[in-house]
């Protein structure tokens, strides 16, 4: 019976909340300082948490968690003299007994060459990788015209050629180059596939800035050298079964090339394992704890914005302590002063809310421009940032409010 | 004399109040009856118990032994949200410091007591404006309190007082801050309110003042000294 006051009641709350902060601005502002600052700094923490996340994910779509690398080390590794040995290539050989591995699927050694490419009058400098058939498993390429190299391609060392996008661009300006010849240095070569469009890289490389040719063709013509080897494989990927740890998989890859390699007991590796998926979280919790910093610092200024509310909230209950008995007289209920002084507390917050949320928005761009930092900005952030500064008002605002409520009318209006 | 029940009827009617290690009797055993339509001044030194008993008929604090009935209901039967209900619909107050709201104009100020009332928008300006009017201050609704003399801002707090059509009007010294000659005028108001069927009870310490009303109670030592009826002035 008595609440079908409530509604009314609300809004001319609203309108006397904005009254009194109105007439106080500088002061309400003031107090409004710690929520706008805990809110703008939470909203840049969490753009930045989120976009090293999502740089995270897309990082590990893009390279697959589950590939290693298996390289030679270097001669000066350890910082021991190991002799002319120590920097032994890995070989055709390695590849093969890798593969046959359980936990491994595929298997590609890998040689890389800068190389000027010429075809239809054009030319164009691009980078020149020997690959096995599997490479494109491995590294999550698709073809999307023609085919990929054959194994049997890749071990006799055929004159054929798989093109990225920007090399088709360039040397054919997009026309399909099928069955075209291309030179790579002075070696020249069927175009027998194109491969998919993959954009850039994290490192904001051009992924589709690349000419594929089978690995023996290139290290044995393309790409010569005094100090080849004729069976050299360069750095070999590795593809491991979906399901298995990778970790796992990569000490059963390790146990394998130390016993190829007959590294006894004790002696550290003469070769490195990279797992994609450790390396990219090591980089990315720089950016989160980026994150956590800020995200620490902006809890702690909501509590210290909740605490100046609170504050000041108690200042307005005691400045306006005789109008809250004159409401009480004319027949307002301790509930409608309680939910006016609420209702001024979250308006408080929601303002200071609003305000932190273009300072967190500016925050998350300057942080991305300055700081090349991947952000994301999403709805979800914002709503939650203006949702959490009201709800730490309420909370704050609740024991000023309550107090206030609780005012004695009698001793409310004769206070002085 | 009518039948009708009184406005107010007190029965032995105590308040204490305990102050430290001491309890204070305010007052002992009131008995009184306010019937609708009187116009009364309640007298008394300071410490008498007149702004206690004033207090208790106004709603605003609770009798610690006896009955008090206004309007028919029982004070005690009344949970916080029903007095204040009741302060609402039935009574108004006049204070002695005006107790209007700084920075808000003569109307707002009026709709006060409209804001814990269910009405609709439209009836609530005809109201607070029909009350402005009837203290002579048409021209005045949009002036801040501080743009009003004395005797104008009591005018605003009785249209306040006024704008819920209280059965009572409870005034606890509403000229204690005006000169000889404003002091008049709001007492002429009262009376003429009064003569409209509001029944008035006031609280001051000053004969000239008590002259207006057709009956005086006085208080002291926390009981009713006297209790007379008089002419109307």
């Amino acid at each position: 019976m008595n609440d079908e006051r409530t509604g009314l009641h609300l809004s001319a709350s609203l309108a006397i909340a904005l009254k009194a902060i109105r007439t106080n601005a500088v002061r309400s502002l003031l107090t409004m300082l710690g929520i706008i600052i805990g809110i703008g700094a939470a909203i840049v923490a969490v753009s930045i948490a989120q976009g090293a996340g999502k740089q995270l994910t897309d990082q590990i779509e893009q390279f697959g968690t589950h590939t290693l690398q298996v390289r030679p080390g270097n001669s000066w590794w350890g910082g021991r003299s190991r002799g002319a040995d120590s920097e032994r290539p890995l070989t055709d050989d390695d590849v093969e007994a890798l593969r046959a591995l359980d936990g491994i699927e595929a298997a590609s050694g890998r040689v890389q060459a800068s190389v000027t490419s010429v075809a239809d009058g054009n030319n164009w400098p691009t980078t020149l990788l020997g690959v096995g058939a599997d490479f494109a498993l491995i590294e999550n390429f698709e073809i999307a015209e023609g085919r990929n190299i054959t194994e049997a391609e890749a071990e006799r060392g055929a004159k054929i050629a798989v093109l990225g996008q920007t090399v088709v661009e360039e040397l054919f300006n997009g026309a399909n180059p099928i069955g075209q010849r291309i030179r790579v240095n002075r070696t020249s070569a069927t175009v027998v596939g194109v491969l998919e469009e993959k954009g850039a890289g994290s490192w904001g490389q051009d992924q589709d800035d690349v000419i594929w040719m089978p690995l023996d063709t290139v290290r044995s013509r393309v790409a010569r050298s005094a100090e080849a080897v004729a069976d050299n494989a360069g750095r070999i990927h590795l593809k491991v079964w979906d399901g298995l740890e990778v970790l796992d998989v990569e000490r059963e890859v390790e146990h394998l090339m130390r016993v190829r390699r007959d590294i006894q007991p004790g002696a550290e590796d003469d070769f490195r394992i990279a797992n994609f998926a450790e390396f990219i979280r090591a980089r990315n919790e720089t950016e989160s704890l980026l994150g956590f910093l800020l995200a620490a610092f902006s809890a702690t200024s909501l509590v210290v914005g909740g605490i100046g509310i609170m504050n000041i909230m108690l200042v307005s209950v005691t400045e306006r302590t005789r109008e809250i008995g004159l409401r009480r007289a004319v027949g307002a209920r301790s509930r409608d002063v309680l939910t006016q002084f609420l209702v001024e507390a979250t308006v408080l917050g929601l303002l200071g809310g609003l305000v932190g949320l273009l300072l967190g928005i500016g925050g998350t761009m300057l942080a991305a421009r300055l700081g090349e930092f991947p952000v994301l900005l999403s709805p979800i952030t914002l709503v939650g940032a203006v949702g959490v500064a009201v709800l730490i008002a309420v909370f704050f605002g609740y024991y000023p409010a309550r107090r206030a409520s609780r005012l004695d009318p009698i001793d409310a209006l004769r206070f002085e | 004399m009518s039948t009708a029940p009184p406005l107010i009827r007190a029965e032995g009617l105590c308040k204490d109040y305990v102050m430290g290690r001491n309890v204070v009797h305010a007052l002992i055993d009131v008995d009184v009856e306010i019937d609708n339509g009187e116009f009364v001044a309640v007298m008394g030194p300071s410490g008498s118990g007149k702004s206690t008993f004033m207090n208790m008929v106004g709603a605003l604090d609770r009798p610690t032994r006896g009955r008090l009935t206004i309007a028919g209901r029982d004070l005690a039967e009344l949970d916080d949200d029903e007095q204040a209900r009741l302060r609402n619909e039935t009574l108004g107050f006049v204070f002695q410091q005006f107790m209007l709201l700084a920075r808000t104009s003569a109307l707002d100020n009026v709709k006060l007591p409209l804001m814990y009332t269910a009405m609709d928008r439209d009836e609530k300006q005809q109201r607070a404006e029909a009350a402005l009017n009837r203290v002579g201050l048409a021209d005045r609704m949009d002036h801040n309190p501080s743009q009003l003399s004395g005797g104008q801002q009591q005018r605003v707090a009785i249209a306040r007082a006024l704008v819920n059509r209280p059965r009572m009007i409870l005034a606890d010294e509403p000229t204690g801050a005006l000169d000889t000659a404003t002091a008049e005028e709001i007492m002429g108001l009262f009376g003429a309110l009064n003569a409209e069927g509001v029944t008035v009870v006031l609280v001051t310490h000053e004969e000239e003042i008590a002259e207006h009303a057709r009956r005086i109670i006085r208080f002291r030592d926390g009981r009713i000294q006297t209790d007379q009826r008089r002419q109307a002035a």
